[in-house]
């Protein structure tokens, strides 16, 4: 029977324990961060395009970040980057997308009342929000938020007197990244318990959506793969803060020689890379499992080979645990080392062509619906392909060099990883908002808000593979120094002209968004005419989701047009016909 | 969800934490060999002989956590079962702090100017390990008091069935870094 139950203001809104409400939850926060993230990378892009100069944006920021011309101080400029690397990353492509959509499409796609604990799943959002407390006070210390880059390198992190950035602000950070990875940590075993224990009769897993099969993963990803960032982190808390040498060795800074000897910061690069390429894929995948769906949904045709993109999320999975050194090619590794790593990286473009050529496969003579969703879906192929290209310059030892952190690499990486993701969170945000608000959004905005995103988003992250080929380095301040950059200068003031018109064109979603809540029209119970679970709940959330019995399962997600059928979508309840065969 | 559902899920949660649990070691064991192979001037050091009686003390504790469902069997009290297991608890986290002292005693610290990396690991890893520990002990005070009131039958303990597999987790866990440490 149903669980729903007279719910008070705080039991509904605040400690919420309903997985639908938690998913929403994760999702507000997740777009407030993703527009302070966007927010600071449109400040530092105008420093970039006009260095040293005041501008209207920067009244945004504290008056201590700016210089008595009212431009912005070089280490602001550092904390800027390095928090918008965090934000995007963590809060806005980990928990915003996977905390969203893990939590809202688990019990709803298996056929679940609810997440396996529901306790825990409050914690995890909320040590996810008082992470992104902590993290945002940071911004408030006098000496400002952590600066060594998101990836916060020692000696630059282990040292609290090595930048201002190094000091309370790197404290902050370290304290919200653990209370950060522990919100994760809760949320993924939640995940994983019950897509295994709590699937509704006949959910086999050969008949779960691709959505699902990639938030397993992504989870299993994640339970494997965040304890390394907890003791990477854990040893440069000792560092820092009590005076170990993991990470430190010979060490003289303002003139002072410290104690620490016999630590290597190399160390702390394979730790946080051990987790950090998985994270790549911890972003990702969720990403491609929502385009699955979404491109069949809007295609009206069955995915194109199903085991296959299981197969592939799961080879992808395993080779991305054993990546993570063409990180670290210009760490003075070992050439036969680095080229194993080449090996193994270069592996992964093998499944992740097989999930390009099975979502092309997918689209071939469909009835196609040009959804915004099915747009960013698409989006998302287009990205990937476009930033996995590039992948697989950076993958070889020998070429990586050349580029190592260049604009090159900014470059890739925003694309294959940054754009594939948020166009994949746009994509779901758009299918299962009738979903998540009983309401539709409106699609001109949303036409708008793609095409205004896609051409833009090129705009900015296309141009920076040249200036990465010229060889300008990420991370600088300012490039006018440098009279070998001085050519480059009209492309960084392009791509910063294409970030602020990014920028603007997100504002279209967020209207339409918010509006949509309260204003849009009504959504019907299917409006898609979908195949999945979901859709079969009421529009009107109840606790527990079904009114009475759980539904049964007698068919895949993925029976579109289906020769024979009176309709080009069959819902996995209906009991297959007489004679029909199953897929 | 029913009450049997409801146990394997739990028990679920525990195993899925569990393997989180061994990422964290495995890649401090990692950073271990990794450093050690990198590093000039790393201290060898002996193991205080308190971690020798320690090891035992774990895999007794271990060991006596067995007889508890013949006894829930039998319906006899399992009260001093999981009462002396707690103090072996006890006991195993007194002789590590013991331990420690010993270490100082040679030289080795875990920060500080005399201090080498090999030692730090050293006192991070038994130390991790240690905190890990005090959520066993919270388990175990917690299944003491329940057992005193005889809230345990074979049907109904899995509360101290919990406690019982994150127990025999820590045994091993350590057994395997009181090895690497011994051996490596």
């Amino acid at each position: 029977m149903s669980e729903h139950h007279k719910e008070s203001f705080i039991t509904k809104y605040v400690f919420t324990m309903d997985h639908k409400m938690i998913a929403k939850q994760f999702l507000i926060t997740g777009m407030f961060m993703a527009v302070v993230g966007m927010l600071m990378s449109a400040i530092f892009r105008v420093q970039l395009a006009n260095p040293g100069e005041s501008s209207i944006l920067y009244s945004l920021l504290p008056g201590a970040w700016l210089n008595d011309a009212g431009g912005l101080n070089p280490d602001k400029y550092l904390a800027l980057v390095t928090m918008h690397g965090t934000i995007l990353v963590f809060w806005v492509l980990t928990a915003g997308l996977s905390g969203t959509f893990a939590n809202f499409l688990i019990p709803l796609q298996i056929g679940a009342r609810d997440m396996a604990s529901g306790f825990l799943n409050m914690l995890s959002y909320w040590f996810f929000f008082i992470a992104t407390v902590v993290l945002l006070s940071s911004l408030f210390v006098e000496t400002g938020p952590a600066s060594g880059g998101w990836t916060i390198y020692p000696p630059l992190s282990a040292l609290p007197q090595a930048i201002p950035g190094s000091g309370t602000g790197m404290t902050l950070w370290l304290i919200s990244i653990t209370l950060f990875v522990v919100g994760s940590l809760l949320g993924g075993l939640n995940y994983i318990v019950t897509i295994l224990n709590l699937r509704t009769i006949g959910m086999t897993m050969q008949r779960l959506p691709l959505t699902i099969w990639a938030l397993l993963i992504t989870a299993i990803l994640g339970v494997l793969s965040f304890p390394v960032l907890l003791s990477c982190g854990l040893l440069l808390i000792f560092d820092r803060s009590f005076g170990t040498s993991f990470y430190l060795s010979d060490i003289i800074i303002n003139g002072e020689a410290l104690h620490n000897e016999g630590g290597s910061p190399i160390l702390f690069e394979h730790l946080f890379w051990f987790l950090g390429h998985p994270e790549v894929y911890i972003i990702l995948l969720p990403a491609l499992g929502i385009v699955s769906e979404v491109i069949a949904v809007n295609s009206r045709k069955p995915i194109f080979g199903y085991k296959a993109m299981v197969g592939a999320l799961l080879l992808i999975a395993f080779l991305s645990f054993i990546v993570w050194g063409h990180h670290m090619f210009m760490t003075g590794m070992n050439p036969f080392l680095g080229s194993v790593f080449t090996f193994t990286t270069l592996l992964i473009a093998i499944p992740s062509a097989v999930k390009v050529f099975n979502y092309l496969a997918t689209l071939w003579r469909g009835n196609i619906r040009f959804t915004p969703a099915m747009l960013f879906a698409i989006g998302t192929v287009s990205a990937f392909i476009t930033g996995g290209l590039t992948g697989i310059i950076l993958g070889d030892s020998a070429l990586d060099i050349n580029v190592h952190d260049t604009y090159f690499v900014v470059g890739h990486f925003h694309i294959v990883m940054g754009l594939s993701a948020i166009y994949g969170m746009f994509a779901g945000v758009y299918h299962w908002f009738p979903k998540m608000y009983g309401r539709m959004m409106n699609k001109n905005l949303g036409y708008i808000h793609f095409w205004g995103t896609f051409i833009c988003a090129y705009g900015v992250f296309f141009p920076m593979h040249f200036l990465g080929l010229a060889g300008l380095p990420r991370r600088y301040y300012s490039n006018s120094a440098f009279p070998m950059f001085d050519g480059l200068s009209d492309i960084n003031e392009l791509i910063t002209f294409f970030a602020l018109a990014g920028a603007i064109v997100q504002v279209f979603f967020l209207f339409n968004f918010f509006y949509s809540i309260f204003k849009g029209t009504k959504s019907s119970q299917n409006p898609w005419k979908s195949n999945t679970l979901e859709w079969t709940t009421p529009v009107e959330r109840i606790h527990g989701n079904w009114p009475g019995e759980l539904p049964v399962v007698t068919r895949w997600a993925y029976d579109y047009s289906k020769p024979g059928a009176e309709e080009d979508f069959i819902l996995q309840t209906e009991p297959l016909k007489e004679g029909e065969i199953e897929h | 969800m029913d009450i049997a559902l409801k146990n394997t899920v739990k028990k679920q949660l525990l195993w899925v934490a569990l393997v989180s649990i061994s990422m964290f070691f495995a890649s401090m064991l990692s950073a271990f060999i990794v450093e050690k192979g990198d590093v000039d001037n790393w201290k060898n050091f002996s193991l205080p002989t308190y971690f020798v009686l320690s090891t035992g003390i774990i895999i007794l504790s271990s060991l006596l956590l067995f007889f508890i469902k013949p006894a829930l069997k039998k319906g006899k009290s399992i009260f001093g079962l999981v009462f002396i297991v707690l103090i072996l608890g006890l006991l195993f986290s007194f002789f590590q702090i013991k331990g420690w002292e010993q270490l100082t005693n040679q030289g080795i610290y875990l920060t500080g100017i005399g201090s080498n990396v090999a030692g730090s690991f050293l006192y991070i890893l038994t130390l991790t390990h240690l905190l890990h520990l005090v959520g066993g002990l919270v388990g175990l005070c917690i299944s003491t008091i329940k057992s005193k009131q005889n809230l345990y039958s074979i049907n109904n303990y899995l509360g101290l069935e919990l406690t019982s597999i994150y127990w025999h987790f820590l045994t091993i866990l350590w057994i395997i870094l009181f090895t690497f440490l011994k051996f490596y």
